[in-house]
């Protein structure tokens, strides 16, 4: 990776998490309805997986699925900020023309194909995407984000065989940060290292850091290869922790503030800032401009593109339930 | 023009639609090797090669959902589910996922795949093999949902549901499958909206949709030979349902039986009742009167089961009940 790459990944980080940061202050202001899940904690797994991944060519791109805590995985993968953060505050130019909000962002414009809120949800769409690309014979490839609970799901082992039964090119990414909300992963699940469960569908996984980016890019790059080239899906599990709740009714009572310690020293951007110093890349104060640009563009450019953007027309309401323009060939009416 | 049964009908919809656009593949269980449970899928394996007539696991969650994926990014998938019991297991990606995506991402994605299955009872195949379950989907916002109940529509609307950019479900009958009808030779295509008259009549309208259709046409031939003149509305479309041509049918004959196989409660034909209240309340010179199956699991003793299901004489004896003749 160029001395470049790694000022750009960092910054990314640095403004995926302050916009994490200020969509909290936002539903603070009940300005963002719903459920409100963040990533703050685990941006190395998304930064460093979809940096390996296909991205820039739009309709072009490997296709990325995820749940319901997306708003990273969107970004990353390309879909405008000012949209993103235009659809949590409800708005027409919002990503899903504010009828899907924070759990359901959508950007087919770039390949990104939702977040879904069932958590298991996610799988199978996956591998149908995946069976697209292998079908149309196109080099792409689909990347499921997923945390460790979803693995509890009946969708995670029907997906898994059917996804090697029929060799399909996609990349399951378990982001595992210990928890399925509330409950520990020791008390939900009988075999805690996530990847070992897919053996059972003899399927390539590996378990890596999932805090420090560059492990993480380095073991993407392998997986994204074996699948890209034809070899069939791979399951990779990273080891992550989410900073903040489950969502933002959550009051952490799971967990020890001492086990938060012990993670928050293990907070990526700080690894990455960190080692960045020391190669003499970046210095403190350069990190805080670059904090104070990030701040700026949010502020002055996104928040405000989502405060004055228009809200949907209520005579739009059953828009989109159906295909707004169908063919009447196939639709109708009958001619009695 | 040759007479053909419904499962063949089925199947000429499948080949012809696949030959047409190689993006159309067919996914279910036992539907490629082993030519498919009700046949129609028979012979389009070796045509088609194993990549698009998918032999799946026992997985209809998931491999539903691998459809829908597969939809999304441009693929035409047909999914078989072998009977409407086992699509309940389906139900979280056909309803929360397939009905919902085009909607939760303002319109940017679609899924149009095609759901087919058979609902209704059949010969003694008791409870877990004879579910009807119409009244879920059609309640189900982002579907559209048919019910044909012959070859012609059963051909022409599945192949109007493959072109159609909306999930559709299409509820068969296990014992439709071998109902025989001429069908033109040449291709043609049948709308997914749009009930239809298959009877007409001036004195009372019987209204059916998949199998009840017949059990109504079967009636109104029994109600003709006691003089009562009765219309057969089939309403071929569940969602969304063409509440005009009900609203005709009874201010021309101002007396409505619904019959239906599914339960009652919260079902169809209260549905169409509340319709009819609605938009035509003051045509009607009768209390309108529903046939419909049991509040029951469908038992496996054949009395029982025939106790459980309405019959044609149950629908003759309803309508014989409207007109005021017992």
């Amino acid at each position: 990776m160029n001395d470049a790459d790694k000022k750009r990944l960092l910054k990314e980080m640095i403004f995926f998490r302050r916009f994490e940061d200020r969509t909290f202050e936002a539903y603070m202001e009940r300005k963002i309805g719903g459920f409100l899940h963040l990533y703050s904690g685990q941006e190395a797994v998304a930064t460093g997986v979809l940096e390996k991944a296909m991205l820039g060519k739009g309709t072009g791109n490997d296709y990325v699925i995820t749940g319901y805590r997306d708003h990273v995985h969107a970004l990353k993968a390309g879909a405008p900020a000012r949209e993103v953060m235009a659809e949590l505050y409800g708005k027409e130019t919002g990503s899903s023309r504010g009828r899907g909000g924070s759990m359901h962002i959508f950007d087919p414009s770039v390949n990104f194909m939702g977040g879904y809120a069932l958590v298991g949800q996610p799988f199978p769409l996956a591998a149908g995407l995946a069976m697209g690309c292998k079908h149309k014979g196109t080099k792409q490839i689909a990347i499921c984000f997923l945390g460790d609970g979803a693995n509890n799901q009946g969708t995670f082992h029907e997906t898994m065989n059917m996804a090697k039964v029929w060799n399909l090119p996609v990349l399951f990414v378990c982001e595992n940060n210990g928890y399925a909300i509330g409950t520990h992963i020791d008390r939900s699940t009988a075999v805690k290292d996530q990847y070992k469960r897919v053996c059972a569908y003899d399927m390539q996984a590996s378990q890596h850091d999932g805090m420090d980016i560059e492990i993480v890019m380095e073991a993407a790059e392998k997986a994204i290869d074996f699948v890209r080239s034809g070899k069939g899906p791979y399951f990779i599990e990273f080891m992550t922790y989410r900073f903040r709740g489950h969502s933002m009714s959550d009051a952490k009572s799971y967990r020890t503030r001492e086990e938060e310690i012990e993670w928050e020293k293990r907070d990526p951007i700080k690894i990455f800032s960190k080692r960045l110093i020391e190669q003499n890349l970046l210095t403190e104060d350069d990190i805080k401009a670059m904090k104070k640009e990030i701040d700026d563009e949010i502020e002055n450019d996104i928040i405000k593109f989502a405060e004055e953007s228009p809200e949907p027309k209520v005579e739009d309401l059953n828009k989109y339930v159906l295909d707004d323009h169908p063919d009447p060939r196939w639709i109708g009416p009958l001619q009695q | 023009m040759a007479e053909i049964a419904y499962w063949e009908a089925i199947r000429r919809a499948h080949d012809e639609e696949m030959a047409n656009d190689r993006m159309v593949i067919a996914m279910g269980e036992d539907i490629g090797v082993a030519g498919g449970t009700y046949k129609a899928t028979l012979g389009l394996y070796d045509k088609y090669g194993e990549d698009r007539v998918i032999d799946t696991p026992i997985s209809e969650n998931s491999y539903t959902g691998i459809g829908i994926g597969a939809s999304m990014v441009g693929m035409r998938p047909i999914i078989e589910i072998m009977s409407i019991n086992f699509a309940l297991l389906a139900l979280d990606t056909l309803v929360n996922a397939a009905a919902k995506i085009r909607y939760m991402s303002g319109g940017r994605a679609q899924c149009p795949i095609v759901m087919r299955t058979p609902g209704g009872t059949a010969h003694q195949l008791a409870a877990q093999h004879s579910a009807r379950l119409a009244r879920m989907f059609m309640s189900t916002s982002g579907l559209r949902v048919v019910t044909p109940r012959g070859p012609i529509d059963a051909y022409g609307m599945l192949k109007s549901a493959v072109r159609c950019n909306d999930p559709v479900i299409i509820i068969e009958h296990e014992q439709m499958y071998s109902l025989k009808e001429e069908v033109p030779d040449e291709e043609f295509f049948r709308p997914l909206e749009g009930a239809e008259i298959v009877r007409e009549g001036s004195d009372i309208t019987l209204v059916g949709y998949n199998f009840s259709v017949h059990l109504c046409l079967e009636a109104a031939k029994r109600l003709e030979a006691d003089g009562i003149h009765a219309e057969v509305l089939d309403l071929r479309v569940l969602k969304p349902l063409d509440r005009e041509l009900i609203r005709k049918s009874v201010e021309k004959t101002h007396r409505v039986l619904i019959a239906e196989e599914d339960e009652a409660p919260v079902g169809v034909g209260a549905e169409i009742m509340a319709l009819i209240n609605e938009d035509c309340f003051f045509a009607l010179d009768a209390q309108p009167v529903r046939i419909h199956a049991a509040d029951v699991p469908v038992p496996y003793n054949a009395r029982l089961e025939k106790a459980a299901i309405p019959s044609a004489d149950d629908v003759y004896q309803g309508a014989l009940k409207v007109m005021g003749k017992i």
